[in-house]
């Protein structure tokens, strides 16, 4: 299930504006791994390369390689819709669909897909999935009410558990709580702790404080000067970047010189 | 800059010193703007009545006087702010009034005249065979619903794919172009449209064809861009963020377009559509090239000429024969039908935009 990221050299074009450069990492399954770093040095844009989503962006391209457990992710012939059904992705403001009810916003992985389920298989996909949310006992009683009726806190979980409910070997998640109180943060937070267990988990946070709590392995990102493409500066355990970081510009950041 | 409170500088539009303006300034009485206009009324009234002046003079002088009284005593009451805002609005009321009485002029016009022909035989009867008095409009009822239906059978497919190409995959020049194009076609005058089509059914079928097809074309020319107009900007107006999601869900681009993007926009775009719609089922010019007039039945839009209200409407008028009050009323029932029709479209296109919009309860 959960599948190791290989990262090397990558740099992230859009068009001809060089705007990550020379990244290398690896990302360990049935982990989490933090992103963190100030706004606008190339996390989420990292983050959105890993499945192939910043190609939204016409003339956006990458050099470099990305491979997942021997599949190269940008080998040719590739093609990044399949990329994207083994690896999902949460993002910051959550975004349920508003047409559909809560049941078919989770089930919209497979639907959309044309996945023919029998009805009681799709209820257990259902099901399964906002149990792993940690939002079945909320709604189970209301899974054809609109998705848009929930709280923030609550649609980002189905947005979640939309997420897994395809059972994705890696999910990636851009500042999942940035949008949310805290109360619902650390129920979000909860929740990534129990779903590390099954999933190679990659998220982008502005909150040193949440890279601190949730992650194995942290990553800092920053820009290499102004008008100058993002770089990742240093990437190691969590425990020893928040204690004993081997640059200084990532010292300068935990401390709160700059950022 | 700040001055001393106290003291002769008096900034001439003002009535008061400038440093210190008091918080709390004169108003005028709870019914004084009704009480004027009463007041200004019940004069017009009389000037109307027995000085026998003209309705529209009295009408307009009276409406002149009430702005002028009730600014200046607004004025010297409580200060120029609240005098302009009491003129504004005047002035505003009085523009929509305005406004207002061609609107009402006409529907109580065509209720009037169009009742004298409200039974059953004017639903039910085409003119076929009748000279003066009786007949009814069934085959031009029938006329204009085939035609418009039509119309919009061709111009909503094109039109949808037209704006769903605009907003979800064109980038370039054929884009740009694409659009100016549907921009010019915006402002095609609708007689235009009706040359072109018949023009073009010349060409197919040799000269003075007739049929309700080629109406519906010269209609379906009008109704295209309004549709990808109001299409595109439906669709614009969906966030990005629910594509990006469907996106991440690994959903290919199409079919994120037809189960994300349409559903969530299909209320606003039906809602253009059927105003598409009531914007050209009242075309006169077009259909008298293409479609003609005929007095019988024509259910067939491929072979012959085709009746529609408007185009029965213009020629009961215009040539009404021996019988001339008989097809005067005729003509005003037609045209009422055809209000009614647009009202009823513009409760449909209300109830499809509360049925469909996205719920959140």
């Amino acid at each position: 299930m959960a599948k190791r990221i290989e990262v090397k050299d990558l740099d992230i074009y859009y068009d001809k504006f060089l705007a990550v450069q020379g990244v290398s990492m690896t990302i360990q399954p049935r982990s989490v791994t933090a992103l963190i770093g100030p706004s606008g040095c190339g996390k989420s844009t990292f983050l959105r390369t890993l499945n192939r989503m910043h190609e939204l962006v016409p003339n956006a391209r990458v050099e470099g390689s990305v491979v997942m457990d021997d599949d190269d992710l940008y080998g040719p012939g590739v093609d990044p819709v399949n990329v994207r059904r083994q690896i999902g992705m949460v993002f910051q403001r959550p975004n349920p669909f508003p047409t559909m009810s809560i049941y078919d916003n989770v089930a919209a992985g497979l639907k959309l897909n044309n996945k023919r389920l029998k009805r009681s298989e799709m209820d257990d996909v259902v099901e399964r999935s906002l149990k792993s949310a940690n939002l079945w006992e909320e709604v189970k009683d209301r899974l054809q009410k609109p998705g848009s009726g929930l709280s923030g806190g609550q649609q980002q979980r189905l947005c979640i558990a939309r997420a897994v409910a395809v059972q994705p070997d890696v999910l990636l998640m851009d500042e999942p709580c940035s949008a949310l109180d805290p109360i619902s943060t650390q129920a979000i937070e909860d929740l990534m702790l129990e779903l590390k267990s099954n999933y190679t988990i990659v998220i982008v946070t502005h909150n040193m404080q949440q890279a601190a709590r949730v992650s194995d392995t942290t990553g800092f990102f920053n820009l290499q000067g102004v008008g100058k493409p993002g770089e990742l500066v240093e990437i190691d355990e969590t425990t020893k970047i928040f204690s004993t970081p081997a640059k200084k510009a990532t010292e300068d950041y935990i401390s709160g010189r700059f950022g | 800059m700040s001055t001393p409170t106290t003291t002769q500088n008096q900034d001439p539009d003002l009535d008061r010193p400038l440093g210190g303006v008091p918080l709390t300034a004169g108003q005028l009485p709870r019914g004084a703007a009704p009480g004027t206009l009463a007041a200004v009324a019940v004069a017009g009234v009389l000037l109307w009545l027995i000085a026998g002046w003209n309705i529209a003079a009295v009408a307009v002088l009276g409406a002149i006087a009430y702005t002028v009284i009730i600014y200046a005593w607004s004025r010297t009451v409580e200060g120029p702010r609240k005098a302009t805002d009491r003129f504004v609005t005047a002035v505003v009321t009085g523009a929509f009034l305005l406004a207002l009485l061609p609107l009402i002029s006409v529907i109580v016009t065509v209720v009037t005249n169009g009742l004298a022909r409200f039974d059953a035989e004017f639903f039910t009867y085409s003119m076929s065979g009748v000279e003066g008095e009786g007949g009814g409009i069934y085959h031009a009822i029938m006329g204009t619903l085939i035609i418009t239906g039509l119309a919009t059978l061709i111009s909503v497919p094109i039109g949808m794919f037209t704006a769903i190409y605009l907003v979800e995959y064109g980038r370039g020049k054929l884009a740009k172009a694409i659009t100016f194009f549907v921009d010019v076609m915006t402002g095609i005058p609708s007689i235009v449209a009706g040359l072109f089509a018949y023009a073009l059914f010349v060409v197919i079928f040799g000269p003075g064809v007739r049929m309700g097809f080629a109406g519906a074309v010269a209609l379906s020319v009008l109704m295209i861009p309004t549709v990808v107009r109001s299409t595109e900007e439906m669709l614009k107006l969906v966030p990005n963020e629910l594509r990006e999601a469907s996106y991440a869900l690994a959903v290919p681009k199409w079919r994120t377009i037809s189960k994300v993007v349409l559903p969530t926009a299909l209320a606003g775009i039906a809602t253009g559509v059927t105003l598409a719609i009531a914007r050209v089922i009242g075309e006169t010019a077009p259909l008298l090239v293409t479609a003609g007039l005929a007095d019988a039945m024509n259910m067939n839009p491929f072979d012959g000429r085709m009746t529609t209200l408007s185009v029965f409407s213009y020629y009961e008028y215009q040539s009404p024969g021996l019988f001339a009050e008989a097809a005067f009323d005729r003509a005003w029932g037609a045209a009422l039908v055809l209000i009614i029709i647009v009202m009823l479209l513009n409760l449909v296109a209300r109830l499809i935009s509360k049925l469909f919009a996205p719920k959140t309860r």
